[in-house]
């Protein structure tokens, strides 16, 4: 059977480059970035020349670039450590419902810990309220949390208004970016960003390696003491052949940009034109207009989406509802409660198809026709 | 159904315990589309706050992944606290002791789920209970478990056709020990893994702890029928017939039980004795009836009967009676029958059926004080 992978927010195949340049990179480079000997220099050299290709792709300064072990390290350090360095100036942070829980789940931290927390709501197609987010903001609000592209329905926030309004005002701005990350252009200090979190494995890097910018007039303080790595600021020997392959899948995503934005353009509409000629009901959640390429989370009235994914995976298809649930859990999806409300049959029959590195139109086509089989079947039955 | 093995599909119900791995290791062995999915029927976490469901589903994606099969989780959660759970507690208002083991499979393990399976484009759905299906005589019939401490069907005694028509139990024909011994041999993650024991919700823990957390308890007076108080009762729900733990009646002489209760009064009956005459009856209500075949039923027949799990059968005689309701008489008088049980109907190795244990009569007149 062909399987076919439509998982890509979830995580994505290492590209063959990135499998190469890590594999050099294991093989030949094992020093210490640290050590003042040769190996050590050839290997702050990898790494230096990685963090520079980094840090250009968002438009930022090397040492701005904090490695981490993935997003949800990212996201942690930029709560907790922005958090600590300002709580004698205020503890109100402002976040969104629609957040990761790498993001949420940190929120809940710090509300235990004493800090006060504002969750934006969304609107229908998951989208904040800039007015809103202006209404919120207090004289003792240090941090605002918005992500940029949401992983579960695509919708991209006006992180560029954002970015602006807070321009006007003493809080910080952190986006996770995670998802929106190699598939729209950065630029964080045009857009205002003053903190981003990024992770490998979702284009086609490494697992396990990620990054936190934050700007240089960001006081963050650090989450792991140990040596003075990363400016002090994330102790601990260099994941350095990670580091080096999330570099060349950072290239990779930089050269295909534009190319993969209309290619996933076109996926979206073989599987519309599929869902319309089989005459299946279905409805396309998030933003028409504002919205990641690469992902489409649809709605099937009438279907149960743990049916839907078990009939989908044994068909070889893979996809999925969002959040990854373990042990039969169906705490329905928190952006979907969000964006419908929570007695909406909308959170129980939606499945995510995220396309990515790898992914024809030939399986898209065959994934859409077994979609529409399999939802006929469930819903007429 | 006559097609290949390979081209048929059969869901797999793991509950992460020995029996239902070894079912899927025996049907994937006879070269079967086994798919193994657990259900999660109830929410509960431990004092280290994990979810104590957690533990069995790792169990069963180790097997799955040791026996090389999909495996999947469904949550039946609602379906449980609304089919079962409710009638469990509503049971205990009534002052009965209900079987929820009985009601899961009637309404959770092979009506919901096996929907659940069926949807899955399932052609069988086995589970591993001690019990056997066999075709003969143009109709399904369940048959008992090969090893006689195991046999389950007195817990399946509400399936009929529809159910058993897709229905597997691959170790019906074998003993607990050759069971062990499979996983042992295969070397199964869950091997060694200890029998669940008692009601699945409640697990290992204080069952009075438990229910009085849904059920508010209402201490009483425990007395004999005649009216003597041997002391007090923690709530009524707490004690069934026949039982002599927790009474706490000290003084000379036999050992005290259980015989009756008075929901109204709140009144626990206590007599003395483990043969006391108050504990014996001769004759049943059953309501709920179920009979495993679809053909007519004889108004009257003799059978055996089991009013308890593992008790020895009882040779009786039935007597239908209108709306899914039966009288049964008893050959000899038996010890402690509880109203919410379930009294279930054998013609030798075959399960006919069964229903819940309603009234209790001795000498054709009805036993008021057993509640």
């Amino acid at each position: 059977m062909e399987r076919i992978y439509l998982d890509h927010a979830a995580t994505a195949p290492m590209h063959p480059r990135v499998i190469e340049t890590m594999t050099d990179a294991m093989q030949s480079e094992f020093g210490n970035p640290s050590s003042i000997h040769s190996y050590g220099r050839s290997a702050r050299h990898l790494l230096d020349t990685a963090r520079s290709e980094i840090a250009r792709s968002i438009g930022a300064a090397p040492n701005e670039i904090i490695f981490t072990s993935g997003g949800t390290e990212a996201d942690n350090m930029a709560l907790i450590g922005m958090a600590e360095a300002l709580k004698d100036k205020g503890k109100h942070i402002i976040t969104t419902e629609i957040e990761h829980h790498a993001i949420l789940n940190t929120c809940h931290f710090l509300e235990k810990s004493g800090y006060e927390l504002t969750y934006l709501p969304v609107d229908e197609t998951g989208m904040i309220s800039l007015e809103q987010l202006n209404s919120v903001l207090r004289d003792d609000s240090i941090l605002v949390s918005i992500m940029f592209g949401n992983n579960e329905v695509g919708t991209v926030q006006p992180i560029r208004e954002i970015g602006a309004l807070l321009k006007e005002h003493s809080a910080f701005f952190h986006t996770d970016a995670v998802q929106a990350y190699g598939l729209l252009p950065f630029d964080v200090k045009q857009m205002g960003i003053d903190l981003l979190s990024v992770s490998a494995h979702k284009i086609n890097g490494p697992k396990g390696i990620g990054f936190l910018y934050a700007g240089n007039n960001v006081p963050i303080l650090p989450r792991t003491y140990g040596g003075e790595q990363e400016r002090k600021r994330r102790a601990g020997t260099e994941n350095v052949p990670a580091i080096a392959g999330f570099s060349e899948a950072v290239k990779i995503s930089k050269e295909s940009m534009a190319e993969k934005t209309e290619q996933y353009a076109g996926f979206k509409r073989i599987v519309i034109n599929i869902f319309e000629r089989e005459d299946i009901e279905y409805q396309v959640n998030g933003n028409a207009e504002s919205c990641l390429p690469h992902i489409l989370n649809v709605s099937f009235p009438g279907a149960n989406v743990e049916s839907m994914l078990v009939n989908l995976d044994l068909a070889g298809i893979a996809a999925s509802s969002g959040s990854a649930c373990t042990a039969g859990s169906i705490e329905p999806s928190h952006v979907l409660v969000s964006m419908f409300g929570k007695g909406s049959e909308r959170t129980r029959n939606s499945i995510r198809f995220s396309f990515g590195f790898g992914n024809s139109e030939q399986q898209v086509e065959k994934a859409a026709l077994e979609t529409a089989k399999i939802v006929k079947r469930l819903v007429n039955k | 159904m006559n097609k290949a093995p390979k081209d048929t599909r059969v869901v797999v119900g793991m509950s992460g315990g020995v029996d239902s791995s070894v079912a899927a290791l025996l049907l994937k062995q006879q070269g079967y589309d086994v798919v193994g999915i657990f259900m999660k029927n109830w929410d509960d976490t431990d004092e280290n706050g994990v979810c104590t469901a957690t533990e069995d589903y790792n169990d069963v994606i180790a097997v799955c992944n040791q026996i090389g099969i999909p495996y999947y989780a469904v949550n039946f959660e609602q379906q449980y606290w609304d089919k079962v759970f409710t009638y469990f507690l509503d049971e205990y208002k009534a002052g009965r002791t209900p079987n929820p083991d009985v009601m899961c499979n009637k309404e959770i393990k092979f009506k919901a789920f096996l929907e659940h399976a069926v949807s899955l484009g399932a052609d069988y759905l086995a589970t591993g209970h001690y019990a056997q299906v066999e075709f003969r005589d143009g109709e399904y019939k369940m048959l008992r478990g090969i090893d006689e401490n195991k046999d389950q069907t007195y817990f399946l005694n509400q399936l009929t056709q529809d159910q058993l028509e897709k229905v597997m139990f691959p170790l019906g024909g074998m003993d607990k020990s050759k069971v062990r011994e499979i996983a042992k041999e295969a070397g199964l993650a869950t091997a060694a893994k200890k029998d669940s024991t008692g009601i699945c919700f409640i697990g290992e823990r204080n069952f009075k702890e438990f229910l009085s957390n849904y059920l508010p308890a209402q201490p009483g007076t425990m007395q004999t029928l005649d009216g003597e108080v041997k002391g007090k009762h923690d709530g009524l729900m707490y004690y069934t017939i026949g039982q002599r733990q927790g009474l706490g009646i000290g003084g000379s002489g036999e050992p005290w039980f259980v015989v009756g209760k008075d929901l109204q009064k709140n009144i626990l009956y206590v007599g003395q004795g483990f043969d006391n005459n108050l504990l014996y009856s001769d004759s049943i209500t059953g309501v709920n009836v179920s009979w495993v075949s679809d053909r007519e039923i004889p108004a009257e027949f003799e059978c055996t009967a089991k009013f308890r799990y593992r008790q020895a059968d009882n040779e009786v005689k039935v007597k239908i009676l209108p709306d899914n309701t039966v009288s049964v008489i008893f050959k000899e008088p038996i010890r402690a029958i509880t109203p919410g049980q379930a009294v279930v109907f054998y013609n030798g190795e075959e399960c006919l059926g069964g229903g819940t244990i309603d009234e209790i009569f001795k000498s054709e007149e009805k036993l008021t004080y057993v509640g």
